[in-house]
């Protein structure tokens, strides 16, 4: 109930300037509701969504998998550390659009240059999450797998995972923040289509009906997604934490 | 290795022979080794100079000083995880029954008891199917009433399973009422300063009969003059 009275709040506060300022760069939210249903029918919305909901797939996966294993193989072993970390500070240091440059650069303005890109962003946040996560693993529960001749998968799936679920989690959530943005500006510098190409091409029209219309409805998905994916999921992995006896 | 990385010597001289599916309890003072010994006898520490000979086809079943239950399992997923390929089907259920496990089989680590952790613990060790058994002072920190009722449980279980059992222990009391064979050890760097066969049967030894015993250990150790008497109970 509270976030339904703040919405209406935020709804009504945006109405209210709207009215007020009778400006062609803040159109009211009747307007942008119209706009938006208009663009879902005509399938231009979704196709556009479609597109930046591939990428942020694409590169979130990547960049958790890769992150995952690099973060754990440093967390592990100090001298895997100690050589791939000047590399892993490089990478977490380079501003993102410079990154993005030298993907479209190098591999061409293509699908694989952009989700690179953006992977590659997001990589090393994961890796340095990861990295503690390993680091913190329990050297008891390790013992135990030993003595019991644990199978390597089994220990895999009910040793190491449960215990680099929360930095699994973290690094999940900030990183998908992350690639969101950061899949905008390279939908935006470089490709056809996608959220971020209307809003550039928006921009350069200075038509604020559409640069809100979208906007808002990729923050509304993200929030869905975030409400009916994620949320749930991070119940699920956390039923056994000390529960009242 | 300490903390700071100053090799420690632990253990030295040390040579212990257990007959199959006998129970050995290894007493010594707090600190002296007991633990290491364990560890390196499940294979768990590599540090040493030496050999190991362990029964049958060495299936291990140990029980920790702490329970080291995955908090994330539940208690019969805890069991069942450690048990071998060819175990994997085991019907669990007089085990759990022995231990009293059977109303708790689906709650978690967290919620239960020392008690109880440290029977599931016990279960896991048991289910296994062990040749070869190390407990490392399981019952330590258990009021008297709950760790007299798992010591007559474990002797029960370690019966059937003819498992060759070493027992650690700072309790004296505790390994004459357990043993077949007591083996003393003397402060760091540790090594074995007498031994001594008990031959009732384990179990059936009468509360006088097993302080009588206590005491002749603690003259004859005093005799040693290695550790002061009072460091052991």
């Amino acid at each position: 109930m509270p976030r339904a009275y703040s919405l209406t709040a935020l709804i009504a506060i945006w109405a209210i300037a709207a009215a007020l300022f009778q400006s062609r760069l803040l159109p009211g939210p009747l307007t942008i509701g119209a706009a938006v249903l208009g663009d879902i029918r005509s399938g231009e919305l979704p196709f556009q969504m479609a597109w930046t909901l591939g990428r942020v797939a694409g590169s979130f996966a990547i960049a958790m998998v890769l992150g995952a294993i690099a973060g754990y193989a440093m967390g592990r072993s100090k001298t895997v550390d100690r050589y791939a970390d000047p590399w892993l500070v490089v990478l977490l240091n380079m501003p993102a659009l410079v990154i993005i440059i030298f993907a479209y650069i190098w591999i061409g303005l293509n699908e694989t240059a952009a989700i690179l890109a953006v992977a590659i962003n997001k990589l090393p946040n994961v890796i340095v999450v990861m990295r503690e996560g390993a680091r913190a693993l329990d050297p008891e529960l390790d013992e135990v797998a030993k003595a019991y001749q644990f199978a390597w998968f089994l220990r895999i799936r009910h040793i190491v995972v449960p215990q680099l679920a929360p930095y699994l989690a973290a690094s999940s959530r900030s990183g998908l923040s992350i690639v969101w943005k950061i899949v905008l500006v390279v939908e935006l510098i470089g490709r056809p289509n996608g959220v971020g190409f209307v809003l550039g091409s928006a921009f350069s029209l200075f038509d604020m009906a559409r640069i809100l219309s979208y906007a808002i409805s990729f923050i509304v998905l993200m929030l869905v997604i975030e409400s009916l994916v994620v949320q749930p999921l991070e119940r699920r992995a956390n039923r056994w934490r000390r529960q009242p006896a | 290795m300490s903390a700071d990385g100053t090799p420690v010597e632990v253990v030295r001289g040390l040579a212990l022979r257990l007959d199959a599916g006998s129970f050995g309890a290894l007493i010594g003072p707090s600190g002296c080794g007991k633990t290491t010994i364990l560890r390196i006898a499940a294979g768990l520490d590599p540090d040493f100079r030496g050999q190991i000979r362990t029964p049958g086809s060495g299936r291990l079943g140990i029980v920790f000083q702490e329970p080291r239950l995955l908090p994330w399992r539940t208690v019969e997923q805890n069991v069942r995880l450690a048990l071998p390929a060819d175990r994997t089907d085991a019907d669990l259920g007089d085990l759990f029954e022995t231990l009293g496990l059977t109303t708790h089989l689906s709650r978690y680590p967290g919620e239960l008891s020392l008690g109880l952790a440290r029977r599931t613990a016990i279960a896991r060790a048991f289910a296994v199917g062990p040749d070869f058994l190390l407990l490392d002072e399981p019952f330590v920190s258990l009021d008297e009433a709950i760790a007299g009722r798992l010591r007559e449980e474990l002797l029960a279980l370690a019966a059937r399973a003819n498992a060759t059992t070493l027992f650690v222990t700072h309790d004296l009391t505790e390994a004459v009422q357990m043993a077949d064979r007591l083996f003393f050890l003397s402060d760091r760097p540790a090594r074995i300063i007498l031994e001594k066969a008990l031959l009732l049967p384990r179990g059936a030894r009468k509360q006088d009969v097993v302080a009588s015993i206590c005491d002749e250990m603690r003259a004859l150790l005093a005799a040693r003059a290695a550790i002061e008497p009072g460091k052991i109970i």
